[in-house]
């Protein structure tokens, strides 16, 4: 299992430096370094010499692969590849166009993140696939035909919705929680809650879903029948057999997104006011700050890749007929 | 007046002779016609096709632009208009023309918002002022008075465009690769992996982020090239389609893949690789009819989530044009009026409804196709 890890692990090395030369052109060929002081000067005050001091208190000066100005390695290493790019792979992020060290807001802004992602997450896994199998029990009744009716409306319904529906019946009309905000300590539960109940629902339709599907599939299988002949209960059956054995698949969806938790929710962060990674990278797109949509983008990346090689690892934990080798 | 065709319009167009072309070559084809009767014949089927072909007419409908002309100078060459219309706008002149001043809530006959008003009798009282058409806004009217109704029907089309022309991106691309990675295996395989997987893992919002902030830029840079506002827009509706298509391919590509590596060691593909039959030949004549039901139950299921998926990327900022008509827009125009007192809610609830009428009618066919098309759903699900 080691040596096939590792064999990931330099696998890997490829796919982020594919990754890195793709946003590399998108935000230094297609999108010169010049068109980003243009931005960020706005169109009053750019003068060529204006523009040439914005590169140069932002690093941009460089050339893009061959700087050939300098003598030796350096005339490799002295790039804005390497200098924005590169750099990234030992997670030296730099700092953002308005001066401020990444990786420290980074940090900061984790927990908060993770604050909403990791209930949302372990909360909703357990009811969705809760839903599921009650649907699964009651297949062919009226329930269930009434929870798919249920459930494809729900799906239907924008993200945006349950959002801002969210905020208005539960903090505006009935005041339970305050409608956005965040605040460190004992009290963070206050404002946790909206968004984590928000996102739960906003998932029902699509993951309940989803998983009876699964269940619904492995149900038709032979050795649900054998169990069945033998004379287990529909329960026993369900839980021991139908879900031990739908595993592997419900991992494949779930184990992968685990790593990218740390990355938080765009819509729900911004639209909360909660101060993680989502509505950072958010403000960052909206203020047209690449250097911090180029690190998100890596971080994203790199996270994913982790993901898949812990989906490979839990599938040995479900399944002990998978061995990596 | 003349016809103006944006590249958007010609693409819509393309696409519907497409279709019209396919399903001429289903007419006598009966095992292609089938599946589809069955869909015809359910409630459920016809319902929704009814309405998505309603949504399609209105889109369609606002497909067909011109330019008006304006009232000749004498001694000058015609002049025409730079707003750009519509065969919609044109039907629905009345809507579009009665405009207020702000909101109105739905069917009012007086303004939202108090105005200081001069009475029959002289004295200055504040009250809300009549509107100019009391009655007529079915949906009422948004912020600078425009009939809701009327941006509703105007955002259809935006939403569908996004949906087919993704798709249209999406298609070669996926077809193309995932066969080839499923027949060819070896190195092939392992490029082709090695792409999907990257760009899979890059966050997709972010990578649809970073493409629209480069697109947007090279518009402003090359503002000349386009003569009309509505040009602008649709360039970078065109910009959005293509990165969501670029990027999209990926989910199908895999299940093609993993298709064709089973369909590949299959008696008929292996005879017609004894007969000496050639692999392009092979992969357009055998398998890709074999895999036709997955591609068009993976169309029809997209299609719906790439609707919603504009109101959301139009929120972060990275969706259509502001200027545009859409969905998105309308949600992101209005959602701060909840606050207000009393609640502005008429511009949301129509935004919501005709996504989520357009959406559920999507979801609703989508499953009755792969009802009929999946030969593993045998109607269980």
């Amino acid at each position: 299992m080691l040596n096939y890890l590792l064999r990931r692990v330099l696998y890997a090395i490829p796919i982020l430096l594919g990754v890195n030369l793709l946003t590399f052109a998108l935000f230094f060929m297609v999108n010169t370094p010049d068109d980003m002081a243009r931005i960020h000067l706005g169109v009053k005050r750019v003068t060529p010499e204006a523009i040439a001091r914005w590169k140069s208190e932002h690093g941009y000066d460089k050339p893009l692969f061959l700087n050939e100005k300098v003598e030796g390695a350096a005339r490799v290493t002295d790039t804005l590849f390497v200098d924005k790019s590169l750099k990234l792979f030992v997670f030296d992020f730099g700092a953002s166009d308005d001066g401020r060290d990444i990786a420290r807001e980074i940090k900061t802004r984790m927990g908060p993140s993770l604050a909403i992602a990791l209930p949302t997450f372990f909360v909703g896994l357990l009811s969705y696939i809760s839903f599921a199998l009650l649907l699964t029990f009651f297949r062919g009744t009226s329930l269930d035909a009434g929870g798919v009716i249920l459930c494809v409306a729900l799906m239907s319904i924008s993200g945006l919705f349950y959002v801002i529906g969210g905020q208005y019946l539960m903090g505006k009309l009935w005041h339970w929680f305050p409608i956005s905000g965040w605040q460190p300590g004992g009290d963070a539960w206050k404002f946790l809650a909206m968004p984590v109940v928000v996102s739960l629902v906003a998932g029902i339709g699509d993951s309940t879903r989803f998983y009876r599907a699964l269940f619904l599939e492995e149900m038709g299988k032979d050795y649900v029948r054998t169990a069945r002949a033998k004379g287990l209960s529909d329960v026993r059956v369900l839980f021991r057999h139908v879900l031990g054995n739908a595993m592997i698949p419900i991992l494949t969806g779930v184990v992968v997104v685990l790593p990218r938790l740390f990355l938080g929710s765009l819509i729900i962060e911004s639209f909360f006011g909660i101060p993680g990674l989502g509505s950072y990278t958010i403000d960052a797109i909206q203020s047209q700050d690449f250097a911090i949509v180029r690190s998100m983008v890596f971080l994203g990346s790199f996270l994913y890749i982790i993901g898949l090689m812990l989906t490979d690892v839990s599938y040995t934990l479900a399944d002990p007929r998978v061995r990596l080798e | 007046m003349i016809p103006v065709l944006l590249w958007s319009d010609a693409l819509l167009f393309l696409l519907l002779a497409g279709v019209f072309i396919l399903v001429w070559a289903m007419r006598h084809r009966d095992w292609l016609r089938d599946p589809w009767r069955q869909v015809m014949k359910s409630r459920v089927g016809q319902g929704s096709a009814l309405i998505l072909a309603a949504f399609f007419a209105i889109g369609l409908l606002d497909s067909l632009h011109y330019r008006e002309r304006l009232p000749d100078v004498p001694g000058k060459p015609a002049q025409y208009s730079g707003e750009v219309l519509s065969a919609l706008d044109w039907l629905a002149t009345p809507l579009r023309e009665r405009v207020e001043k702000t909101y109105s809530a739905p069917l009012a006959t007086h303004l939202y918002a108090k105005e200081t008003l001069k009475g029959t009798d002289g004295v200055e009282r504040r009250d809300y002022p009549p509107l100019k058409y009391p009655g007529t806004h079915l949906l009422g009217t948004d912020k600078v008075g425009q009939d809701v109704l009327y941006l509703s029907l105007k955002s259809i089309r935006t939403g569908l465009l996004i949906g087919a022309l993704t798709t249209l991106v999406m298609l070669p691309l996926a077809l193309g690769l995932g066969i080839a990675a499923g027949y060819f295996g070896g190195r092939v395989d392992d490029v082709i992996q090695y792409v999907y997987t990257t760009l899979n893992s890059i966050p997709g919002v972010l990578l649809i982020a970073a493409a629209v902030l480069v697109v947007q830029v090279q518009v402003e840079a090359h503002a000349a090239l386009f003569d009309t506002a509505a040009a602008r827009a649709d360039v970078r509706l065109l910009a959005l389609c293509a990165i969501m298509g670029l990027t999209g391919w990926t989910g199908l590509a895999r299940l093609l893949r993993g298709e064709v590596l089973k369909l590949r060691e299959l008696e008929f593909v292996q005879a017609a690789r004894a007969f000496g039959v050639r692999p392009l030949r092979i992969l357009a004549r055998h398998l890709l009819p074999n895999v036709m039901h997955l591609v068009l139950i993976t169309v029809v299921l997209d299609f719906s989530g790439l609707v919603l998926a504009e109101a959301v990327l139009s929120y972060v900022g990275v969706g259509v044009d502001p200027a545009m008509n859409s969905f998105g827009n309308m949600i992101n125009g209005a959602r701060l009026e909840l606050a207000r007192e009393p609640v502005v809610w008429w511009q949301l609830a129509a935004a919501f409804v005709f996504m989520f009428v357009l959406v559920l009618a999507a979801n609703l066919f989508a499953d009755k196709v792969r009802d009929a098309l999946d030969p593993r759903a045998g109607g269980k699900t």
